[in-house]
């Protein structure tokens, strides 16, 4: 190939060589069959930048003092330089927003485009979780929405009274999304439609639920469970059933709820959008300096600051703190190319249907159809497991001492391998909290279980869970922790019950 | 196709409404925080932001996750010396396994830091700090001496003096009348001045001119009528500018600061005397547009001195408070009228006094100062006995109780306590 001169030979950025950088990635990454939403790159200062932080990277947000700490927070540590920020933000949406720190080097923004402009952006569009959860054109919009409607909720009812209810939704943000049950595609007739028709309809439900009027049912009928099977959408389910929410009240829990929907796929797939990423500016960044349009001293700068970030301390070290995505993604992307460009003998018997196939259509597939847990319990090979001396310790609380379990060696790759997709299962981080019962005709309480899993119980934070939980509810709540033989555990109560009534 | 767009010059204080509500929340660890950062600060730095340490624990906001016990594995990189079934003891907290992902993201932030610091401006230190006090009698004076006035433009009137007249909007109506009520004899003139054109496209002839000069005529004398009729300007034209004169409350307060210089007086007194000096000059600073402060310092003899030789210059001998007091009285009459300034008066002292000099202070306050000011405030700094001078005072203080206050200081953590009770809103002490 012929050499072309290089783009730009200094450090600093302008707007026009952005544009040029811009252009000859997105030539690159095209031809890598990234398919990308169109790209809005936004250079921002760094006040700019803990402004997003402490909105959760979103470009705007409802208020909330929540978000107030997070940004007291950033720009502590920040001021006092404990820690750095990131050199960009990205957001899933049409288009592509992302955010380019001012202080950036030309080399950074190149890096950064790269990683966020086309590696996230295409996992974005690509990636199954995303299409199935997210509206990539729509959350914007969603946010002006929401944004107004609890700036006009805050005007009616009060500051105080918005506040606590967002409050008692946060606490549950994360029992607020559906994790199986996929939503249908709906035309758009069909969506105005409901729209319409949900207001009536939650209103018409909650009224036949709570009725005065006894019904005589019979006696087999009544034992039965409402709602008849456990509902895990917690927020949900208070949303369509609590008897003594306002519409309005509904509505916040409705947007807290669609917001945790939102970052759902984004706390699933950390491991790999941030490989995928990695593997795309450091792929896409070589290729121009294969065909001239970067220098070497780029290239040496690009290495320091992307060696640095894939950087993963051993556990022993003080700079340890959990496994690095960052490493752990893009070193399996890597792996998965050099398992289709040159397989061993080990990488055909543990991976005979990768092995040796075209990488790009590979790891494309790879990115589009799975999910950290999935992922890892797929991919990563006995070789990597080896690279990274990776090993499992099992800690039983009963047991006074940690066990190895496995070790990276013939006999534990497949346990070590086991061991590190459930360390990225939501399901088994998150406890398993589910609506249980409520007593239609009694006292009107909820009732929840808590199914354990390896002995493992709750935090201390339950009581003050539990009060939010009333504070929607409206009335007593239960909360039962079960094992898998349904026999109960632990009960907690709010409001406490007094010992004799128990 | 990619956009880029530069933001920088966009808004940066998009937290800030988010800021508010967490201050808000926080309000009380808040003002807690703040006291005792002023019990421990150097006075200097009062004035200034701070770091404001919190409970974290207050802050979290809960939600349910696992807790520690029951048995899970994790994964770690970098083994070493391990080999499968390895058995050792469980390491301390944080460490190895405190931060491992296997906890969940959320208590990674939790872990080792129990206190959530964060930085509060100047201004809402002082907010903070000040919060409940209340300055004495402040909307009264407001109302009271509301002797000063601003000029402001109120749109037009008719009638005023000739020199506010307004040209362009007089002309303006002169002309719009004059358009109004030259309409009946215009439709007449238009008339006459069509026949004339007609006459004049004709060919020329006897009768014809005959008629063109008396419609000539008709014409000018129908205009020199309408002059007559229809004046170019009327009284009734005429706009004046309107000015009208609105209250201001008066907003000056002056701080007369009175201290003891005498031999008993140390440095560190001093010191603490500066303390509350300042305090009260932030606190009245704050409620007014404009604030001066006049300092006096007596030993025998009283003398008007600029800051530095107020705090830091030595002198030594005996003690006449009488002195300061007249010359404080002196300077409010000359320089301070009543209806201007609110007055302040802060007097700091050991105590110490010429024994028949106090029955001349009392009287002093009682005719010349207390009667023309808004507050005296006098701080005793002493851990010894209180002398005369106490005595004295405390008699004034049950017949001025709302003009007067006075407290005793003992050491530098008393300052602010002190201060803050002297100033307590009026309301909260009758509640």
């Amino acid at each position: 190939m012929k050499k072309q001169s290089p783009i730009s030979t200094d450090a600093e950025w302008t707007f026009e060589l952005i544009e040029r950088y811009e252009a000859e990635i997105g030539r690159i990454a095209a031809n890598f069959k990234l398919d990308t939403y169109p790209n809005q790159i936004e250079i921002i200062n760094s006040e700019q930048m803990m402004d997003a932080y402490a909105s959760v990277g979103m470009p705007l947000h409802y208020n909330h003092w929540s978000y107030g700490k997070r940004f007291l927070d950033t720009s502590q540590n920040y001021q006092r330089g404990r820690m750095g920020l990131a050199y960009e933000i990205v957001i899933n949406s049409d288009p592509c927003i992302a955010y380019l720190m001012e202080e950036n080097t030309m080399m950074m923004q190149a890096l950064v485009i790269a990683h966020a402009c086309y590696g996230h952006n295409s996992f974005f569009k690509g990636n199954y979780l995303f299409r199935t959860w997210t509206d990539a054109s729509a959350i914007i919009d969603y946010l002006v929405f929401a944004k107004n409607y609890i700036a006009k909720c805050e005007e009616r009812h009060g500051i105080d009274a918005v506040e606590a209810m967002l409050d008692s939704c946060h606490s549950l943000m994360n029992f607020g999304v559906n994790r199986y049950i996929r939503p249908p595609v709906l035309t758009p007739e069909q969506e105005s439609k409901k729209v319409a028709e949900r207001e009536e309809y939650i209103q018409r439900h909650i009224n036949t639920l709570w009725t005065t009027v006894t019904i005589k049912e019979s006696s087999e009928n009544k034992q039965a469970n409402f709602p008849q099977d456990p509902e895990e959408n917690l927020l949900y389910f208070i949303e369509k059933n609590a008897p003594l929410l306002e519409p309005w009240q509904r509505e916040i829990i409705r947007i807290v709820r669609k917001m945790a929907q939102y970052f759902y796929p984004q706390k699933q797939t950390q491991v790999m959008n941030e490989g995928w990423a990695c593997f795309w500016h450091y792929t896409l960044l070589h290729q121009m300096y294969e065909e001239g349009l970067v220098t070497e001293g780029f290239m040496m700068e690009f290495l320091q600051s992307h060696t640095s970030v894939i950087y993963q301390p051993p556990f022993d070290s003080p700079y340890y703190n959990g496994i690095n995505p960052y490493t752990l993604g893009f070193n399996m992307m890597i792996d998965i190319k050099r398992i289709c460009q040159h397989p061993t003998a080990e990488d055909r018997e543990w991976f005979p249907d990768i092995a040796g196939s075209p990488w790009l259509d590979t790891v494309h597939y790879v990115m589009k159809n799975f999910k950290d847990e999935s992922f890892i319990r797929q991919y990563l090979s006995p070789r990597l497991i080896r690279e990274l001396k990776l090993f499992s310790i099992l800690d039983n609380s009963d047991k006074p001492t940690l066990k190895v379990s496995a070790i990276h060696n013939e006999a534990g790759y497949k346990q070590v391998r086991n061991d590190l997709a459930n360390q990225y299962d939501l399901g088994y981080l998150e406890p398993n909290i589910q609506i249980y019962n409520v007593e239609v005709r009694g006292d009107r309480s909820l009732t929840l279980r808590h199914f354990v899993h390896q002995q493992r119980p709750l935090a201390e934070s339950v009581p003050s869970v539990l009060q939010h939980l009333h504070q929607l509810w409206g009335f007593d709540i239960h909360l039962e922790s079960v094992t898998a033989q349904g026999e109960i555990l632990k009960t907690f109560h709010f409001p406490e019950m007094r010992p004799e009534s128990l | 196709m990619s956009y880029i767009i530069d933001r920088r010059l966009n808004s940066k204080k998009k937290s800030a409404v988010n800021r508010q509500r967490f201050l808000k929340r926080y309000r009380k660890q808040i003002k807690r925080a703040v006291e005792e950062s002023l019990k421990k600060r150097s006075i200097e730095d009062v004035d200034r932001g701070s770091d404001i340490t919190i409970d974290r624990d207050a802050t979290t906001e809960p939600f349910f996750q696992h807790g520690r016990g029951g048995s899970q594995t994790r994964v770690f990189p970098g083994n070493k010396e391990f080999s499968t079934g390895d058995e050792f003891q469980r390491p301390d907290q944080g460490g190895g396994s405190g931060s491992g992902s296997g906890e969940g993201s959320a208590s990674n932030t939790g872990v080792g830091e129990d206190e959530f610091t964060f930085h509060i401006s100047q201004d809402e230190f002082l907010d903070f700090m000040f919060e409940g006090l209340e300055l004495p009698y402040l909307v009264k004076k407001q109302l009271k001496s509301t002797t000063n006035f601003e000029t402001h433009h109120a749109g037009f009137t008719s009638h005023s003096s000739p020199e506010k007249l307004h040209l362009i909007r007089s002309l303006r109506a002169a002309y719009a009348r004059r358009i109004a009520l030259s309409g009946p004899g215009k439709k007449e003139l238009t008339e006459l001045k069509k026949s004339l054109w007609a006459l004049e496209e004709q060919p020329v002839n006897e009768s014809n001119s005959r008629k063109i000069i008396d419609l000539k005529k008709k014409i000018s004398e129908l205009k020199q009528i309408d002059k007559k009729r229809i004046p170019f300007l009327d009284t009734f034209d005429l706009r004046y500018r309107n000015y009208v004169r609105v209250p201001m409350p008066s907003s000056k307060a002056v701080i007369i600061c009175v201290m003891d210089v005498s031999g008993s007086m140390t440095q560190t007194i001093k010191e603490l005397a500066k303390r509350f000096f300042i305090l009260l000059y932030l606190f009245i600073r704050r409620n007014y547009q404009k604030t001066e402060v006049v300092f006096i310092r007596h030993h025998t003899r009283a003398t008007e001195v600029d800051e530095q030789e107020f705090f830091y210059s030595r002198e030594t001998g005996g003690t006449i408070v009488s002195s300061a007091l007249e010359l404080t009285a002196d300077i409010i009459e000359q320089r301070y009228p009543q209806d201007q300034y609110n007055v302040y008066v802060a007097q700091a002292s050991d105590g110490d006094n010429w024994d028949n000099d106090s029955e001349i202070c009392c009287k002093l306050l009682q005719q010349r100062i207390l009667p023309i000011i808004q507050y005296f405030a006098y701080v005793e700094i002493t851990s010894g006995m209180h002398q005369n001078l106490w005595n004295e005072y405390k008699n004034i203080q049950e017949q001025f109780a709302n003009e007067f206050a006075m407290q005793n200081v003992r050491g530098s953590a008393d300052i602010y306590p002190v201060f803050r009770e002297l100033f307590a809103s009026k309301t909260e002490q009758k509640s």
